[in-house]
């Protein structure tokens, strides 16, 4: 077994071991942080496939920003664990369903002819920038797709706020933009008086 | 160079390499760390004389020791764990503060030569680990299961996420014109252009044509570090101490540390970036490494000049500023930059 080979198990090994916790774990808290774990690991095994781009991205976008907020709520979240669990078995032929689906999804793209590509071949040629012959085929071959899916993603973003927005709030408050730009003359009255003698 | 290769290979065999590179991690970290202990030392005796006194003065002569002590007083402390902690959370936090900040030098140039790694996307890795920088601080938060924490944590998080993306765009500027994210690339090309070619090569680095991002850059640095004016997260007269109240000894050293190594690695990006990194100002000067020292030293004692100057912002404003303008600006610099790469007037060939 050569380094690499070695790499890869280990790397396999925790990024197995972090996706079952992910959904063992029974604080929540600790199962996005597995989730976290997850998505670095995977980004070192994109790196061992010298996909340098894709593994700093995961890293930059899932594990950097995502993440992040993902933990935010799931912080203040106020999760009762028995509650949870009491739908388990009713709710199990559903789920195992959608998993079944999901899993017969995967191994069809998995499957298909691009990743029939011997390793050998797949090597890159030591020089070619990786970031370079993914934007030139971005905004080549794939320009459609792509606007496609930005263009998705931007109505997923108007959807949310439409969806949670419930009208001008009521509350009071402070307009930061009025704040900057205050002078001391809005605030402060500067009065002359003639000085008072007894 | 030739010879202590051979030395190594003679010593350690196939095992070499690897060696190697940990001398070199070695030899990046230990001046990094002394660097982090004489900051703290040069930020108490500038603020100091900012504000009429004399700093630190009492350890050694004019008080040069004063970091070792602190640092040794710290070490030997005893760390509180809360009895309400979350335990293996609040231990791992303070590790994964300042893990990030070091990682991150692995990439960082001194000279065309002189890196541990130079890879073809140094600047999206430098990006990427530092944007796990912020784990350390949600979790010490939440871990620590004390309000003043937790909320310190919270605004931490929202500031850094925030201020990530104005960050970024200025350095899609920077790329766009040195058209690689290779560091050393990057440096490089600022070396070109007429003034270049007139002796003047400090009127060709970045920070003059990519103004406004040298700016927005400098000033999202600032609150990326959580350092005054942007200090929320830390804010002594609202919450304590922030995300790190609960922490003591060597844990609340760790997250120190952290904070001071970010601060260099900000300056020298900074430099590295905008300044022209090791490059000198004039054509008569050679290049070296001493130039990027002070570059870094200069925009280092900018940090702590604001610190001294600037009271903290808002919370609100702080968003504001954020996402009201420097997003705007940022957004609006990176057409402006891309019409001026297409149009005539293009001086980055």
């Amino acid at each position: 077994m050569d380094f690499q080979t070695a790499v890869f198990y280990f790397l396999s090994a925790i990024l197995v071991f972090a996706s079952l916790r992910v959904i063992t774990a029974r604080n929540p808290v600790h199962a996005a942080l597995h989730l976290i774990l997850a998505f670095f690991t995977c980004g070192g095994i994109w790196a061992l496939l010298q996909a340098e781009f894709l593994a700093i991205a995961i890293i930059l976008v899932y594990v950097g920003a995502v993440m992040v907020l993902f933990l935010f709520v799931v912080m203040m979240l106020d999760i009762n664990i028995d509650r949870i669990r009491q739908g388990f078995w009713n709710y199990l032929p559903l789920g195992a369903l959608l998993g079944l689906l999901m899993a017969l999804e995967m191994s069809l793209v998995l499957g298909s002819k691009y990743f029939q590509i011997p390793a050998a071949e797949a090597m890159v040629p030591a020089g070619v920038s990786n970031t370079k012959s993914i934007g030139a085929l971005m905004f080549t071959d794939f320009v459609y797709p792509f606007e496609l899916a930005s263009i998705i993603l931007l109505v997923g973003m108007i959807a949310a706020i439409v969806l949670t927005y419930r009208g001008p709030k009521k509350s009071k408050y402070t307009n930061p933009n009025e704040q900057v730009f205050v002078k001391a003359s809005d605030r402060v009255r500067v009065l002359q008086m003639p000085v008072e003698k007894d | 160079m030739d010879a202590l290769m051979n030395f190594g290979t003679g010593i350690f065999g196939g095992a070499w390499p690897a060696v190697w590179t940990l001398i070199k991690i070695v030899l990046i970290v230990a001046p990094l760390m002394l660097g982090v202990a004489y900051l703290t030392y040069f930020e108490r005796k500038v603020i100091g004389y900012m504000q009429v006194r004399i700093g630190p003065n009492r350890v050694g002569p004019w008080g040069l020791i004063q970091p070792i002590a602190d640092g040794l007083k710290l070490l030997l402390k005893e760390i509180i764990v809360p009895t309400t902690a979350s335990k293996g959370i609040f231990i791992i936090a303070p590790m994964l503060a300042i893990a990030p900040a070091l990682a991150a030098w692995a990439v960082v140039p001194f000279t065309d030569s002189l890196v541990v790694a130079n890879i073809d996307a140094s600047l999206l890795y430098i990006m990427a680990i530092t944007s796990m920088g912020v784990y350390g601080i949600i979790l010490s938060g939440w871990a620590s299961n004390s309000k003043y924490a937790f909320l310190g944590a919270m605004r931490s998080a929202a500031q850094m996420v925030s201020y990530e993306i104005s960050m970024g765009f200025s350095l899609i500027c920077v790329l766009m014109v040195s058209n690689s994210l290779n560091l050393v690339d990057i440096v490089n090309v600022q070396d070109q252009g007429r003034f270049a070619g007139w002796g003047l090569s400090f009127l060709s680095w970045n920070w003059l044509p990519l103004f406004p991002m040298f700016i927005v850059y400098l000033i999202s640095g600032t609150a990326e570090l959580n350092r005054a004016p942007f200090d929320v997260a830390e804010g002594e007269s609202e919450i304590v101490a922030g995300f790190h109240v609960e922490y003591s000894g060597m844990a609340f050293a760790l997250f120190f540390l952290a904070e001071y190594a970010n601060m260099i690695l900000v300056a020298a990006l900074t430099s590295l970036l905008f300044l022209g990194g090791w490059l000198s100002p004039v054509g008569f000067l050679p290049d070296g490494i001493l130039w990027l020292f002070i570059k870094m030293s200069a925009i280092l004692f900018l940090f702590l000049w604001f610190r001294a100057t600037f009271p903290r912002y808002r919370y609100d404003q702080l968003m504001r500023l954020g996402w009201k303008v420097f997003l705007p600006i940022c957004l609006i610099w990176l057409v402006v930059v891309g019409v001026w790469m297409m149009s005539p007037l293009n001086i980055w060939k």
